[in-house]
This record gives structure tokens, sequence and C-alpha cells, in this order.
């Protein structure tokens, strides 16, 4: 592979595939400059984020809520321990992009939470990664041996007067952890049961001090914004859509992988450098950031742009950037079932809605599945949605909730045939 | 009173240099302490992973007994924790452990057809052990692998891209 | 509350301060929005979604409904509770919670009064769209205290929040995840926190019922009648529930400055004991040895003509701390209007030798509430949580505050803050306290200085000294509890107690022993003390020398001797020898009848009126809820007739309230202050012996009424099975091993018991429980004691 001057978190995937995550590796394309430059010139915080915030860079957890913005938020100068908290527990299905990144860059993800730590005014760092991701794992952790060996990490380093530490914190198999306060909670000790807000993370976070959670990709990002400006990742995208966004494209296609592409890439674009439609199908649906966002129609998707307001102008969200490509003959009450099954799975369990909604709109859709549906079903799953979405602690609830109710807007005819017919529409 | 959080330290009387071994002491003293002091539990789940592993894939009551006295905590947050993740066991497990994705990305590229030939062939069903007690079948929600589905992790490992056969080479070469 | 904000609830303005969550605002103001979550004494969880309100701050509306019990207010802001938007937000709740809900109400032990079913009545979709299984839940054995019915669970996770918060014991958890998520021990065990019956109360749902209740009455069939507790000093503020004559259950009544919301076990169980079926319920007299029923007239008639006959030099009367204030008045009334002054109601104490330096009356010495403010705590010679289980958890808040707390107690205590705890033998006890006192620099008394001259300070009790000098007056307090007052040496221990108060400059609490001991003072149930708790100028006999110059002539109120004297051995020799015994009681058994020559039948707790005085010197006056069994009566009523047989004057009361206020024109106001009356003489400390016995009560012993409830009999609380318990390296000094059959001898009495090994127990010392079957064969609750293995 040919290095490519625009990229962001992949940018050592054109290096040998046996050694791109060592330091060597991440030092042969300028890593940890960044870091050494602000250990040497000791830069104004504020500067930093001013760049930050230029970059337009938007949280790539799910949510892309502006992460220069976030990092303000932060009583920085404050007493006491402030944290920095990197959310790698990507459990979303679809989602599959931070394991890449800690498997081939796991450098630039330390140096990202190294100069956020410095922004905020956090001396420690903690990465919280799925359990399920061992070798990732080991990738991160041998990454930070060496980080540390090289005096990258730990106290006064460089002379500088700065100390960073970063660990990581494993995860046992639960998605609502990725939610940034059941992360939190999972941390101490806990159940992954999200907290309430107020009070925010940057108020009362992680021990009960402030905290800034951020996504794998939002901190990877951060040392290329750094080196190359704000500016320069902006315009890799589009304006109030800044940078390189990876996709995870997956479901039926031909050639299902990531793409680091920039911010506003035709849908249309991303289908053909997977290849297309698997076994030459029609699209039928897709799902556009993650299986909690609305499901958008094949016809509408073609013409849409994968930025955060194209999409939410075709009635759906950007999320986490994963794209499940579903083909014509696919039954949309199957596929529904699925995800209503994952959420109810996950489903933390405190809050009542999401406890008992969830459980209830997959025990109908597994009735209908089995032959049993009844013609007010439709209303019933619109309505128990409607009364989970909205009215939960976290937005697992609004997750739950989103994919029953545009399923039904555009899939409604299925759900009906299948309640008539006893069988499924697609078979 | 409203929102507050403190460590549950309790005192369990016990001598800690008498539980678990000293090599499994020391790995979980090395994730205590990246924790503040007053936080050793934070060093629970890697505490149980540590301790399961090295009690064939699953913990008896005794062993979340002894983390919550290794770490001062309560015995019944120990357990909340450990019901809590999907990837601890609290019964007895097979040699090996086959946790087959059943999310969407996986269902679209074939999990079905995985886990109705595993069910098939080896005659267990999700959460059971084959009769020989070589491994535990499991269904697990999205393991991040979506493009290379269907993915399965054995073990330790996650393989991708699979088919009945690949899977079944991969069973047969367990011990 | 600095700067006031204004809200408006409902178009209600409403002043709040800033940060106040909307329901305590909405609460205040009795505007009613629904919760099951919530709950003022608990941490916030907003986990029930019940609560939610419709609302906008500074003109523009919150986009989804809000949880009213985790929103915090803002100025200006408005909220609408019952608003189109903010119903169908709390009806989607009301059916998500029902749809795993059993709908069986009339078989739920809650049926009526359930906090679910409340709600769901004003909701009313009565057709369920729910035609899915639903859950079930397999139960957990919670002991024999708290039934559970887990399937009707709904997750508020309330009693866990009162466990981990207030009990500050996680018995309880949620295990599991989503729908799998249940409530329970996990492994089952019996909760035995004093506490755990507060989870029946806090369970909006009949998931946790009473045990002892359970299906033995419906809500609606009860009537509630207000109490007040008998046992401990506190005097929690009851609601006793009755049907038929009978006190069915016991729950709180809120009173912030006594028991807040909370009530211990011991006093919502206890009223199971009023059933027992060894009540007396017919006056007795004993001829020849045989009892038998005689009426009340007779057998007033002929009580009076033995007490009028006999020298009142030579007649004593011994009354229960927990009598009412009417019954304290006016036993002793008649004693002193008899020339009678060998009265005396502190049943466990064994040295008097403090009485002429004793603070009039000594009490709390400061509001119940004001405990969990202090900032360092010195708790001598108490087990606090089984004596006096709601100020252990005011303790406790204080530890979680930040606050300091020491123990110099001759065992180890089990308790759920932080403490530094000094332990050792009863006489290492005065060591240590002369200890802390030298670090102090204080003086005292010439007995006193030699002791405190001849201590070796460590830095432990350094730390004491400094945590207690630097705390401040109001906020260090030095505490005497119930094992204090069994000390051998007590008068010693309360002079160094004192001279420590005095060094530090702090205060000094007594924690009385039951329910009604302030009042047993104010009411002059004490040899040296007039009622009003005036000094009298001649002294009677108190319990010691009662025990050791028995009176010809006895009367005895309200107790069991062979378990509630600090000595039952001396005691059972010493009732032997007198002419006439007549004893008032609310039960039968074998330690009174073999020594009482009459028994009348008095009403026990929830039948009579009357008034106790609690620890920090509150007067509580209550009814009776009930009539007492058979031809019993309220205690006040027979001491009365008894006046008017005696032919003394101004007996003629009309009620008890009429009692009350004789007696309360005669105390001052304000009376109560600990304050001593003079130097206590410090004798030389009592011989010390190899092994010393520690007869500590168990919380369930308490008093006549607690040992016959049936239930808490069955709890395995520690300590309270009759055992001689040691510490594993003492046994192996005499030889001995668990489980052991051991012969105990104390001055010449003597029983068999099995040993038991407990690491709480200090080298030197046996913890051989008192107040429990067994024991009464034994002699003084603190003192030497010899073991002899039988094996
Ligand atoms: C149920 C749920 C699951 C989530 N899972 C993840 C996740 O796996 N990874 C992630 O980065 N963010 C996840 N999020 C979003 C996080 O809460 C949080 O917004 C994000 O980590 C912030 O980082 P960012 O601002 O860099 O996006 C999840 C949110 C919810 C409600
Ligand atoms: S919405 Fe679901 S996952 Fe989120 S806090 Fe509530 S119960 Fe837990
Ligand atoms: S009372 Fe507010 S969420 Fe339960």
């Amino acid at each position: 592979m040919v290095p490519n001057q625009n990229t962001v978190c992949f940018r050592t995937m054109h290096l040998d595939e046996d050694v791109r995550h060592t330091l060597e590796a991440y030092r042969s394309i300028g890593g940890y400059t960044q870091w050494e430059r602000i250990l040497r010139e000791r830069p104004d915080p504020n500067d930093l984020i001013e760049e930050v915030k230029l970059s337009n860079l938007r949280g790539r957890g799910g949510a892309g809520f502006p992460t220069g913005l976030k990092w303000s938020f932060m009583p920085r100068t404050g007493p006491g321990q402030k944290y920095i908290v990197c959310n790698s527990d990507e459990g979303e299905p679809g989602t599959c992009k931070d394991r890449d990144i800690l498997r081939y860059n796991p450098h630039q993800l330390i140096e990202g939470m190294a100069i956020a730590g410095y922004c905020i005014g956090a001396t420690v760092g903690y990465n919280y990664i799925r359990g399920e991701f061992y070798e990732p794992i080991a990738r991160f952790e041998g990454a930070l041996r060496e980080a540390y060996a090289a005096g990258l990490l730990g106290t006064n380093l460089q002379d500088s007067g700065v100390d960073f530490d970063c660990y990581s914190h494993m995860g046992a198999g639960a998605y609502i952890c990725g939610e940034e306060t059941a992360l939190l909670e999972s941390i101490e000790g806990k159940k992954g049961q999200p907290r309430f807000k107020p009070p925010f993370p940057a108020q009362y976070g992680l021990y009960g001090c402030p905290t800034t959670i951020n996504n794998t990709e939002s901190l990877a990002s951060v040392p290329v914004i750094l080196e190359k400006g704000g500016q320069w990742f902006l315009e890799l995208g589009r304006p109030n859509n800044g940078g390189l966004k990876l996709f995870s494209v997956s479901g039926h296609v031909n050639a299902p992988n990531n793409f680091e592409v920039p911010m506003g890439i035709p849908f249309r674009t991303l289908l053909e450098m997977s290849g297309g439609v698997k076994d030459g199908k029609a699209l039928k649906a897709v799902i556009p950031g993650g299986s909690s966002v609305p499901v958008v129609p094949g016809d509408l998707m073609m013409d849409v742009d994968m930025d955060y307001d194209s999409i939410a102008k075709a009635g759906s969200m950007l999320g986490s950037g994963a794209i499940i490509v579903i083909a014509e003959g696919t039954c949309m009450v199957k596929v529904l079932h699925n995800l209503s099954h994952f959420y109810m799975h996950e489903s933390c369990g405190q809050c009542t809605p999401c406890r008992e909604g969830t459980g209830w709109l997959a025990r109908v859709l597994h009735r209908m599945l089995d032959g049993k549906g009844r013609p007010e079903d439709l209303e019933l799953l619109e309505s128990v949605a409607g009364r989970i979405g909205g009215r939960t602690i976290c937005a697992l609830g609004d997750a739950a909730a989103m994919p029953v109710q545009s399923f039904l807007k555009h899939y409604r005819h299925e759900f009906a045939y299948l309640i008539e017919h006893g069988r499924p529409m697609a078979a | 009173m409203s929102f507050r959080n403190a460590p549950l330290a309790v005192d369990h009387e016990r001598d800690k240099s008498t539980l678990f071994t000293a090599e499994i002491r020391a790995e979980i003293d090395a994730h205590i302490a990246k924790y503040p002091p007053e936080w050793k539990q934070s060093a629970v789940m890697p505490a149980l992973t540590i301790v399961q592993d090295a009690n064939g894939g699953w913990l008896t009551t005794e062993l979340m007994d002894d983390v919550a006295a290794y770490l001062d905590m309560p015995a019944v947050s120990v357990y909340e924790v450990a019901s809590f993740y999907g990837m601890y066991d609290l019964e007895p497990q097979g040699r090996h452990k086959v946790c087959v994705c059943n999310s969407i990305s996986c269902l679209l590229q074939g999990s079905e057809e995985l886990i109705e030939h595993v069910e098939h062939k080896y005659g267990v069903r999700p959460g059971e052990t084959t009769e020989d007690g070589r491994f535990t079948f499991k269904e697990v929600e999205c393991l991040g692998a979506c493009r290379h589905a269907p993915a399965v992790l054995l073990d330790k490992t996650y393989h991708e891209n699979l088919s009945p056969e690949s899977l079944d080479k991969l069973i047969d070469e367990l011990e | 509350m600095t700067d006031k904000i204004t809200i408006e609830i409902d178009g209600r303005e409403c002043e709040a301060a800033p940060g106040e969550m909307i329901i305590a605002v909405a609460d205040r103001e009795g505007i009613s929005i629904p919760r099951f979550c919530y709950h003022k004494k608990l941490s916030i969880a907003a986990n029930c979604r019940m609560c939610l309100v419709e609302a906008e701050q500074g003109g523009r509306p919150f986009p989804k409904p809000m949880p009213a019990c985790a929103t915090p207010v803002g100025n200006g802001m408005k909220v609408w509770t019952r608003s189109p938007k903010a119903i169908e937000a709390q009806q989607g709740t009301m059916e998500f919670l029902l749809i795993n809900h059993p709908l069986d109400c009339p078989i739920c032990d809650q049926g009526g009064e359930c906090e679910l079913q409340d709600v769901a009545m004003g909701y009313g979709d009565d057709v369920s769209r729910y035609s899915e299984r639903k859950r079930v839940v397999v139960d957990e054995d919670l002991g024999p205290l708290i039934a559970t019915e887990m399937t009707r669970c709904i997750q508020c996770t309330r009693c866990v929040r009162f466990a981990a918060e207030v009990a500050g014991a996680r018995e309880l958890g949620a295990t599991g995840r989503g729908e799998e998520m249940r409530i329970g021990t996990f492994i089952a065990h019996t909760v035995t926190h004093e506490l755990s019956g507060n989870v029946i109360d806090l369970c909006p749902v009949g998931a946790l019922t009473s045990k002892p209740f359970l299906f033995s009455a419906r809500a609606w069939e009860l009537t509630g009648v207000d109490g007040i507790a008998p046992h401990d000093g506190l005097g929690s503020n009851l609601r006793l529930h009755v049907r038929g004559g009978q006190v069915m259950r016991v729950h709180p009544r809120d009173n912030e400055a006594v028991n807040e919301t909370w009530i211990s076990d011991r006093d919502r169980f206890s009223y199971a004991g009023l059933a027992s079926d060894d009540r007396l319920t017919a006056p007795m007299v004993k001829e020849d040895g045989v009892w038998r029923e005689i009426g009340w007239s007779d057998a007033l008639e002929l009580v009076a003509k033995r007490l009028k006959a006999a020298d009142p030099k030579k007649t004593g009367w011994l009354v229960a701390p927990n009598a009412t204030l009417e019954e304290l008045y006016l036993a002793q009334r008649i004693a002193r209007d008899l020339g009678c002054a060998n009265i005396d109601h502190r049943l466990r104490q064994q040295d008097f030798r403090g009485d002429a330096a004793d603070p009039l009356v000594p009490t709390l010495g400061l509001p119940v509430a004001e405990l969990e403010t202090q900032k360092a705590v010195l708790l001598i010679g108490s087990d606090l949580r089984q004596e006096q289980p709601l100020l252990a958890h005011r303790l406790r808040k204080a530890a979680l505050a930040g606050g300091q707390v020491f123990c110099v107690n001759p065992l180890k205590l089990d308790l759920n803050h932080a403490a530094t705890q000094i332990v050792g033998t009863p006489a290492a006890m005065l060591a240590d306290l002369a200890a802390i006192a030298k670090s102090l620099g204080a003086q005292g008394a010439s007995g006193l200085n030699d002791l405190i001259g001849a201590a070796e300070p460590t830095d432990a009790h350094a730390d004491v000294a400094a945590a207690l000098s630097q705390a401040g007056e109001s906020d260090a307090l030095v505490l005497l509890g119930a094992l204090a007052t069994t000390h051998p040496d007590y008068s010693i221990l309360k002079a160094l107690t004192h001279a420590i108060a005095e060094a530090a400059t702090c205060r000094v609490g007594y924690l009385p022993a039951a329910a009604n001991s302030v009042g047993a003072y104010l009411a002059g149930a004490h040899p040296a003390r007039l009622a009003g708790a005036k000094s009298a100028e001649t002294s009677g006999l108190a319990l010691d020398g009662m025990l050791a110059n028995p009176p010809k002539t006895l009367v005895l109120w309200g107790f069991e001797p062979g378990l509630d004297l600090i000595d039952p051995a001396a005691a059972s020799a010493a009732f032997a020898s007198t002419d006439f015994l007549v004893a008032c009681s609310a039960f039968r058994s074998a330690s009174l009848e073999s020594v009482a020559d009459v028994l009348l039948p008095i009403g026990a707790f929830a039948e009579t009126s009357g008034s106790f005085v609690n620890a920090n010197g509150t007067w509580q006056r209550f009814q009776g809820a009930v009539a007492p069994p058979g031809e019993a009566r309220p205690g006040w009523k027979v001491l009365r007739v008894l006046g008017n047989l005696l032919d003394l004057k101004g007996y003629d009361y009309r009620d008890g309230a009429q009692v009350r206020d004789e007696l309360a024109a005669l105390c001052d106001e304000p009376p109560l202050d600990n304050r001593l009356q003079g130097a206590f003489e410090v004798g030389t400390p009592s011989e010390s012996s190899a092994l010393t016995r520690i007869g500590t009560v168990p919380i369930y012993a308490l008093d006549p009424l607690v040992r016959r409830a049936p239930a808490l009999r069955q709890m395995p609380m520690p300590g309270a099975e009759f055992a001689v318990y040691l510490h594993p390296d003492q046994a192996a000094a005499e030889g001995l091993a668990a489980g052991d059959r051991v012969r105990v001898t104390q001055s010449g009495a003597g029983i068999e018991a099995h040993l038991v090994l407990d690491d709480h127990i200090p080298m030197g010392c046996a913890r051989i429980p008192a107040a429990v079957a067994g024991s009464e064969e034994l002699g003084a609750q603190m003192g030497p004691v010899s073991l002899e293995s039988m094996i």
C-alpha cells in the first residue's frame, strides 16, 4: 500500500502488517512529534482546544458532539484530580473500527489521550477496552509499555514537569458499558449501570472527579489535527462535518471493510468501494450509523451523502459510522427482531421502560415470526417504543425505540403481511 | 441526599496471603496498582477474569468471596458484578468456549447457519456443554468484527468469515 | 437556605433552594408526584421513571419528560405534574411496571396499602395490552423477619440502597442484568442487621413484607394507634396496627428529632411477645408452695395489709426502667409515703459508690440528631448497635461525615463504619481511660490522680486525646454505655470519663439503658433522688444494698429476677430470705414464681397509657392500644388502688395524665444536664481475676417482652446463644477447644455450657451472655469467673 497523505486514524495502514503497531513504525510517520512538542513548549492548553474546535472534529462514538467544545467544559484549572477516559468498548452492532485502531495504530491513540489529558488538565487516562478484544488489548498494552520505556508516559516527562499515566481497563461483556457513565461505573468496580445526569462527567465523573470521555477514533484523530492544523482537518470534510471518518461497511456487500474517507462522501461511492450489493441483488435498506439509528430505504439512501447533516435530512443519523447494508429478499421483521433482541439482552435493567419495554418488543416480534401476530401488534409496537424513547436514564432506551419506529414506518406492509399470512413476505 | 459514590470498603478479616496463589495475587496486584489506593475495587473485573481463567473458565461462590475478601469489597457487590457481565460464567464450563456472534451483521452473513450447524452436529443448544466436555456453546451479541462476519470467538481468539465447514475444522482441532 | 429561587409547579408559585430536586419542592408544597424509587432518606436512583413531569426552563420546554426526583430546579422553571404529556409519560411507566407484576392484589399481603396499587388506580388502563409470558422469580429466604415474594418486585432498589446507605451493610444486591435483574442476597442467608425490617416499609409493593404478620390481616381491617417503643432509650415513635384487641404489627412514625423514619427490628417485632402463652392473666397467691388465682380485691387487700404491717426500713422496691413514668412515680410515692426510701431501677448496675457524685439525671446530654454532627466520639463500655440500634445509626452518620469514633470496650464490636477500637479486660479499660486522661493532662481527686499518674499512654491514647480536644466542645463527646454500668468499678470509670471530658473540654453523655431510664430518675425511683430528680437528704438502699441486706418485704415491678438483674445468683439468695414478696408482672416466669408470694398481672407495652422520657429528655406520651389480657390491669391503676387501700392521701387520680402532670410540676425546666453533684470517691479498683466474665445482653434478650417474640428469638445474632465465648488463644491456654463442655463457676454458683471461639473477646475475658436461659444460675454480669473442662 502507498502512504496516503490524507489519512488520519489509519496513518500506519500502509506499513508492514507485522510491525505497523510498534513505536518504531509510529515514529516513522511522525508519531509523538505533537506530544513531544507539547512537552517541550508547554503551549497554552486553550490554544490547543481552539485548534480542535476549529477542526470541527465531532465525537465518533455516536452522538457527534464537538470534541473541542466538550474539552472546554472541563474545570481544567480547578483543584483535584481529573481524568481522560477513552471509550474502546465498541459494541454497537455494525461497528468494528476502534478494534482496528487498537490493533494497527495504538500509539496514535496513546498520543491522543496524552494530548487530551494535557488540554483538560488530566494526568491520568484510562482506556476502557471491551473484554473480548484479547488481541487489541495485547497490542494496546504493548504500546503502553513501549511508550513508558521511551519516556513518553509517566511523571515529569522529559523534564517538562508534565505528568501523564495511561492504563487499560478491560470490560467483560456488556454493551451498555459503551455508554459513558456506565463505563465510569464499570471502572469503579461496579455493574455498568448508567448514571443519571446531571451531574455530568465534566463535573462529577470517574471517582467523583471531573472527567472527559471520548471515543477511540475521536482521540486518535487529535495528533494529526495538531500536526496538520484544524483547518486542514476541517477541509477534508465539509463545513460542520470536519475531517475523515471511519466507516465500517458490513452486511450484504461483496467486500465489507473499514474505510477512512472524507466526511460527506456519497453513500453511492462507499457502496461501490465495498464491491456493491452482494450477489448482484438490489439494495433494499441501509442502517447508516450503527444498529441504533433509524433504517433508511435503499433508493432514498443512494442519494444521501455520508455526513451528520445529510443523513439527518434523510431521517436517520451518522452515529458511529457503521453502515449495515440489507439486500432485497431479506425479511425486515426478522432483522428488527434481531435488533430488538439485542437491546433486550443488553439493557442494564435499572430503568423501568427499558427493562420491561425492550423485552416486550422482542417478544411481540418473536411471536409474529412464529406466525402468531395480531393486527393490533403494529400499533402496540409503535406505542411501546414510544413509551421507551426519551424516558430512560441513558440513550439505550432511544436506541431500542428508533429501529422499531423506523422499520414500521418504511416496511409496515411487510409486518402486516406476516401477520395476515403467518409467513414472511420476503421469503 | 443526592447522587454520591464512595468505595464500599469492608474488612473481611481474612489473611490475604492465603487467598489464591502467589502468581494470581501478583497479577491482581498489578491491576490494583492502576487505580487510586482507596479504589481497590476497581480491580474487581480483572480479578474475576484472572480467577475464572485459573479455574477452568468459571467462578464458584467461594472464588467470588475470595475476590471480595482480597479487594475488601462486600461479597454481594462482587456477585452483582459477576452476574452482570456476560463474560463471567457462574456454572461449570467445557474445556473451551465457542461463542458465535448472533447480531445483525453476522446474521446477514449467515450466523444462523453456523448456529444450526453446531446445534445439529454436536447436540448442544446455546448455553450447553458437549457431553464429552470439550466445549461450551454460546450465542453472543456483537463481537465488533462486523466487517468480517460471521465471527466466532473461540476461547481468546477471533475467527472471522466463517462457514459451517471452517468452523467445523476449528472445533475438530480442539482438545 | 440562602438565595432562594422561585419556580412554578402546576401553576403554583413555590420557593426553592437552587439545586433542589423538583420532587422535594413538590412534596413540601403538598403536590403529589407518583414515585417508587425516590425516598427522601436514600440516595437518588431515578430508575423507576414514575415521577416523569413536563417542564420548561427559561421559556424553553425540555424536549422529553423529566424525572422530578433527579431534575434540579432552576429559577423561573415551570413544571406540570398533571398535564396531558406528564400523565401520558406516567401512564407509560405504569404500564411497564404492571406487565410483569402479578395482578392478583386480593391475595397479596400488601393489598390495600400498596404504592403500586394506589398509583395504578389513578391511571386505570384496565385492559392489559401485554399478552406475553410474565416473569416469575424464585424467592429467597431472608430469615424469620422478612417474607419475600420476589415476582412482585419492581426493581426500585430502595431496599438495596437502604442496606448499603443506612444499615451500612451491603447484604442485599441487584444481581443479573436487564430483565434478569434480581433483588436478593444472591447466596440466600438471613439478613441479620438490626434495622433490616425497615425494608418492609420501604418496599412499595408486596415483594418484601413482614413474615410474622404474613397473611394475618388486611390493611383495611386495622386501626392505627400511636405508640412509643418500650425498649431502648431512644423512644422511637410507632404506629401500632390493631385488630380485635390485638396488636397485629408495628410501623414507624416519622419524627426527625427521634427516629427519623426508621425503627429497629426490636421495636418492630417485639409486639409478638404480647401473645406469648405465659401471660399472667389473673392475680395469684402462693399457699404452701402452690399457686392459685384470687380476685383483685382480695389480692390487693392482702398486699396492702402486708405492706402496712412491714417495717419500712426493711421494705424494698425494685422497678424496671421501662415501666411508664406514671408507674414509676406512683411506686416511689407509695414507697416514700410509707416511709421507705429503698427503691431502685438500676437493675444492671453493680457499683453504686458514685451515687453522691452522679449527675441528677444522667442523659445523652445532647439532642439525638446532634450525634450526627459530632467530630470526635469516645464510646466507653457499649455495644451500641445492640444496645441502641438507631443511635448507632446516628453515630455512623457522624463517622461517614468524617467524624472520628473511638471505643474503649471489653470486646471488639462489629461496626459498620470506621472506628478505632481499644479492647481490653475491665481492668484494662480503666488503665486505657487513665492513659487517655494522662495524654490530656487531666486532674482529679487524689485516688484518680494515682491512677492517671500510673498510666502509660500509647499513640492510640494520644490520638483519642487529640481528637477530643481538637473537635471543640459541641463537637466532641464521651459516651458511657450499658456495658459500662455493669463494670465492677463503674464509679472509677465515670470519674475517669468526666476527668477526660473536662480536660478535653467536651461533653459527657450517658446512654440510658432502657426506654424510661431517664424517666425513672425524674420520677424518683432512686434511693437518693426524690420525684423531680431532687437530691434526697437521706438515701435509701440501692440495688446492691438490697441484695446484700435483703429487705423482709419486697415489691418487684415489671421484670424477671433471673434474667433482668445484674447478679441473678445473689438475687435469688436474697429474695429467698424475704417474708413477703409481691411481683407485678405481665408474664409468668419460673424465677418469679419461685421467690414471690403474690403475683399481680399488669399491662405490658401497648396495654397501658403512659409516658416515657427518652435519652435526651423528651417526654413522650402514649395511649393504650389494646386492653391487657384477662384480669390484667394497667400498672398505674393498680398502684392507684393500692395507694387508696393503704389509706394514703391524694391517690384519687382521674386519669394517667393527672399523675404525669403532678410529676411534671415537680420537674424544673430545664433540669437536665450531666454536671456532677460532687467528686467521685475513687477507691482502689477491684481485684483483677485470672478470667473476667463479660455478661453482654443480647439484643433480643433485653427485657421480658422481646425475649418472648418468637421471630426475634430465631434470629441468629452474634453472642445470642448461652455459651462461653473465648478468644482462640485464651481457649488454647486453658486447654479448651470449640464445642467443649465446660463448667462455669461464679461466687459458688455454676452451670454447664459449651465453648465457642470468638476473637472479638480479649484475652483474660470470657463472654457469657446475660438475660438468656442458663445465665440465671450465674453471678455478676461483669466479674471473676472460672472455667473447668467437663471432659
Ligand atoms: C447504549 C450506548 C452505547 C454506547 N456505546 C459506545 C461505544 O461502544 N463506543 C463509544 O465510543 N461510544 C459509545 N456510546 C456513546 C458514549 O456514551 C459517548 O457519547 C462517547 O463515548 C463520547 O465520545 P465522543 O464524544 O468522542 O463520541 C454509547 C452510548 C450509548 C447510549
Ligand atoms: S435505558 Fe436501559 S440501559 Fe440505559 S440506564 Fe435505563 S435500563 Fe439501563
Ligand atoms: S421516583 Fe423519580 S425515577 Fe423513580
